[in-house]
């Protein structure tokens, strides 16, 4: 028996229906790791008990010839953004400290539905605003990956899905749901060497997920295979009528070319993204990512999608746009916190200013001004244009290819610390991921190697809107090309 | 009846004569099985706090789900008022921040509202017919009641109303004197009423009312507006208007100018007083709402609620003047609702509408005030009086009769013929029996007779008088009137 905590989504089913060990017995070994793991901060609030009677009700089932889904009696951590019935849920937010929801969010709930056992809630940057999770109110994350070199510095894990890339990279998870913004999925599965993959916009229903930026918001798994991304998100998606925004298509099987290659395919490289100052170990895992397809027999075309260069200024008109309107209702009327104040303008300040970290302040303040009269049109529509722009560029790109490939981050992870004083220097993370999501495309980060130092890089495809079979299947290639099998030491 | 006013008349001040100009902005919450983006029932007067889901209280991660229903009564509204509806429209959100507003913003439509453009024909009290323009109608969420009475330092929130649908239907500044905007309130809340898409129930705030007021001398361009907001009756409205335009004329006449704010209307006082001025006014910052698509209506779908509109006042009104032969203002009381109207026609058809006419409009409304009912649950209903109206219209009995006969109806719900059937009120038809009765009355009377030939033509009247009285009113008039003459004449 392989070490419980080292196994995949696909090979603990296996195990599960073998009778290997029970779900129980693995929800234990991943309690016990959680546990051991503490110091990584990876949660902010550990669920164990509601693990085993989870993992017992899985147990029942699978005696009973019932099994759910197949994540039944899968140890999963979830994102503390996604409500979770009678289980607190703080968006990383002083201002949700107090909050436990008394409903569950459609992704959580059909995660439930499917017999996956509940570890705990991830930590993440508050209110998903970051690309390294340090501005979460529970304390950052540390990536359990440090360098090769010597050089001890903690590493940031990435954001704002932190939390759960760690945890599944430090093996305290099987698999963990993440939401991704502008890059929130993928910036730290590359930064902790695990797949991350955000679904088309609309494939999974936003409801009950404590909201960021709503046209661009959406749920995804981040895992250890491709393979088990695509077992994940087959449980997760599904149209919901509580989300008007949540697309009206049946759920494709999503393993279902996984295993068929990328013979034929074309595969596009768009020029615009090699951006000025890239490291060159960027550049060359790109390559190699590139190399490694046409090997298997794909056609790698160079493309162009030339508005590449304001999709990240874009973003950080119209995610913050949505993010000061939609964090409006924190205002200690009705739930969460309060402070006290003399009448209710100063209780709103108090409570606000009290609630709220610096970077969401930061954001609350950039959208609320890019909204004002005399500034929505020069920012606000100018931003809704250039975004109909980027999605044109794709639409057009997508003629040629079936796949395009770029890099997921323009560094490994960097230590903690750094690029904390410089809000752009840290917005830049996202440079290569906000295109899609700036599309609503699919994109998966899949680890293609290693840098300098030892730490893990991740490569990034972008598929075309619901074809996510198609992302798995050249994803499934690439993953098997890079035969990454480098793991943090210690874990 | 006195002349009708080609132009209302002008405001008279020390610097000459001042024209109003008014517009409204109509508030009406929309008849619905439940609130515009959740699915929470809505019924008025429920404990605080019980009509309300997750998403009316924005908890996080909650959204919004369009109510088609709600979609469906703005089509219908708009085709009403004779606007043009669109195919697209869009929702926004309005963003302020207030204890009773949970989202700190509200999904409202703004750039592309569902109806554009229409009109509503009104008849003000002493004025000419006038057509005031509608410039839109669109959709959007009530915002919760905050309650400041209940603790002495702090408020109280109800958001039983938070989010339920609202129609906001906003006129041209069309309107020139007080009795045009309290024609134009009560011919659009008839209208919504016929409609059923609103119950225009002002002191319940179903139906709201904000006013923009301006002055200027006549011909001049437009003066600065005040908004007056929150006027919850009819009655408020003319009287905010009058208070609010003479407030602007005084002060432009004592050398002030007027400044563009929100006024409030305080009716203990027949006062409006600065709620805010323009400069502290919000700052809104309207976007799309990102949580709802961009609303598509077909062209279908707008023709199968037009084919499904009920008959408007207007059209009925016309069609009771040219079917039933009653006056334009008979018919004009008669359309004032739809339950008045349906009462009408009930009784009306298949009737002599002109004596069915007079009878409601007569006893029969007599009676409804008096007792305090309405024509949908009053005892005596349509049925009851149509069978008296049969009664006088086949001559069982006379009109004179008639009345002792509905007001006995009234004392006892028995129907008209068990009444007439019972006291033995049938009229005297027989002409021998009134000739006899004639004749006896003239022999008992020959002073009168004498002076009746020598002149005295109104003695005539002495005489009917007497035969019916002497039948107890239940010989036919006509007939007595029609026997009597030649005898006296001899």
């Amino acid at each position: 028996m392989s070490n419980l905590t080292d196994l995949t989504i696909a090979s603990a089913r296996a195990g599960l229906d073998a009778g290997d060990f029970s779900a129980r017995e693995l929800a234990a070994a991943h309690i016990a790791a959680m546990a051991e793991h503490k110091t990584l901060n990876t949660f902010i609030t550990e669920t164990p008990e509601r693990a085993l009677a989870d993992a017992d009700a899985a147990d029942a089932r699978r005696a009973a010839g019932q099994v759910a889904s197949a994540l039944d009696g899968v140890p999963i951590a979830m994102k503390d953004l996604f409500c979770t019935e009678g289980v607190r849920s703080t968006a990383g937010s002083h201002i949700l400290e107090p909050f436990v929801p008394p409903y569950e969010s459609t992704v959580s709930a059909k995660l439930k539905a499917g017999g996956s056992v509940m570890l705990g809630k991830a930590n993440l940057d508050e209110f998903a605003m970051g690309s390294a999770n340090i501005t979460s109110y529970y304390g950052p994350v540390t990536n359990p990956w440090v360098a090769g070199n010597g050089d001890n510095r903690q590493r940031v894990p990435g954001g704002s899905s932190g939390g759960s890339a760690a945890a599944v990279a430090a093996r305290i998870a099987i698999a963990a749901t993440g939401t991704d913004t502008g890059g929130s999925i993928r910036q730290p599965a590359s930064f902790c060497g695990i797949v991350g993959m955000k679904p088309t916009y609309g494939r999974c229903s936003r409801w009950g997920i404590v909201a960021f930026a709503s046209s661009l918001d959406q749920a995804g798994p981040m895992t250890r295979t491709v393979e088990d991304a695509a077992i994940m998100l087959q449980v997760m998606a599904g149209h919901d009528p509580k989300d008007s925004t949540s697309a009206p298509y049946d759920t494709p099987n999503f393993s279902e070319k996984l295993r068929s290659g990328v013979k034929g395919l074309k595969i596009g490289v768009p020029r615009e993204y090699r951006v000025d100052g890239m490291p060159a170990e960027i550049d060359s895992v790109w390559q190699q990512g590139a190399d490694w397809l046409r090997d298997l027999g794909a056609e790698v075309v160079e493309i162009s999608l030339p508005h590449t260069k304001y999709a990240l200024p874009t973003y950080y008109i119209i995610a913050p746009a949505e993010a000061s309107s939609n964090l409006a209702r924190y205002d200690g009327v009705r739930y969460g916190l309060r402070v006290p104040g003399n009448d209710l303008k100063e209780m709103y300040e108090n409570t606000r200013a009290e609630g709220f970290g610096a970077e969401v302040k930061r954001r609350i303040m950039i959208g609320t001004y890019v909204l004002s009269a005399g500034y929505y049109d020069a920012y606000y529509i100018k931003a809704q244009k250039v975004r109909s722009l980027i999605l044109r560029d794709f639409t057009s790109a997508f003629e040629k290819v079936d796949a395009i490939l770029t890099p997921t981050a323009p560094s490994a992870a960097f230590a903690l610390g750094e690029k904390q004083d410089d809000p752009v220097q840290m917005y830049l993370n996202d440079v290569f991921t906000v295109p899609a999501s700036m599309a609503g495309l699919p994109a998966i980060s899949v680890p293609g190697g290693l840098s300098a130092e030892g730490l893990p890089l991740g490569l990034h495809l972008i598929g075309k809107p619901f074809d996510e079979v198609t992302l798995f299947q050249v994803a499934q290639a690439l993953e098997d090309a890079a035969g990454f099998e480098a793991r943090p030491a210690g874990y | 009846m006195a002349e009708l006013l080609e132009h209302p008349k002008l405001l008279k001040g020390d610097s000459g004569e001042w024209e109003i100009v008014i517009g409204l902005e109509v508030h009406a919450q929309v008849i619905s099985n439940a609130k515009l983006f959740s699915g929470a029932p809505i019924a008025f007067g429920a404990e605080p706090n019980t009509q309300v889901s997750l998403v009316d209280a924005a908890f996080p991660g909650m959204l919004p789900v369009l109510n088609e229903h709600c979609v469906e009564q703005a089509v219908l509204t708009g085709l009403g008022i004779n606007g043009t509806v669109n195919k697209y429209s869009r929702f926004d959100r309005k963003n302020y921040f207030y204890a009773d507003l949970p989202q700190g913003y509200q999904i409202s439509q703004f750039e592309f509202p569902i109806v554009t453009g229409g009109f509503v024909d009104v008849e003000p009290e002493g004025e000419v017919p006038k057509r005031i323009g509608v410039t839109r109608l669109h959709v959007e969420q009530d915002a919760g009641k905050s309650i400041h009475d209940q603790h002495p330092t702090q408020s109280y929130i109800d958001l039983n109303r938070s989010g339920t649908a609202l129609m906001e239907i906003v006129s041209e500044p069309d309107m020139r004197s007080g009795e045009q905007a309290t024609a134009y309130l009560t011919k659009l809340r008839q209208v919504l009423r016929y409609l059923g898409t609103c119950d225009g129930n002002m002191d319940q705030g179903s139906m709201r009312c904000d006013i923009n007021v301006s002055v200027r001398h006549p011909g001049d361009e437009l003066g600065t507006r005040c908004e007056v907001k929150n006027v919850n009756s009819i009655r408020f409205v003319r009287q905010a208007i009058e208070y609010e335009a003479r407030r602007q004329i005084r002060l432009i006449e004592n050398g002030g100018t007027v400044v563009q704010e929100t006024r409030l209307y305080d009716p203990s006082k027949g006062e409006t007083r600065s709620m805010r001025s323009k400069e502290d006014a919000h700052d809104y910052r309207y976007f799309p709402d990102p949580d709802l698509l961009p609303l598509r209506l077909e062209d279908e779908y707008i023709e199968r609620i037009r084919a499904g509109m009920p008959e408007l006042p207007d059209a009925k009104r016309a069609r009771f003047v040219a079917d039933y032969g009653i006056s334009d203002y008979d018919a004009w009381v008669m359309t004032a609702d739809q339950d008045t109207a349906d009462f009408f026609e009930g009784v009306v058809k298949g009737r002599d509408a002109k004596l069915a006419t007079n009878w409601i409009t007569g006893d029969y409304f007599a009676y409804l005030n008096r007792e305090g009912f309405d024509v949908t649950n009053a005892p005596i209903g349509g049925q009851k009086l149509g069978g008296l109206v049969d009664l006088i219209s086949d001559n069982t009995i006379s009109g004179r009769i008639a009345k002792d006969v509905f007001e006995a109806m009234i004392e006892s719900g028995k129907d008209a013929a068990a009444i007439v059937e019972e006291k033995g009120l049938v009229q005297i038809t027989d002409t021998g029996a009134i000739e006899a009765m004639i004749d006896d009355v003239i022999a008992k009377n020959q002073d009168k007779l004498e002076q009746y030939r020598s002149g005295k033509d109104k003695l005539f009247g002495f005489f009917v008088g007497q035969v019916m009285k002497a039948t107890q009113g239940k010989a036919n008039p006509a007939m007595v009137n029609q026997l009597l003459k030649p005898k006296l004449d001899g």
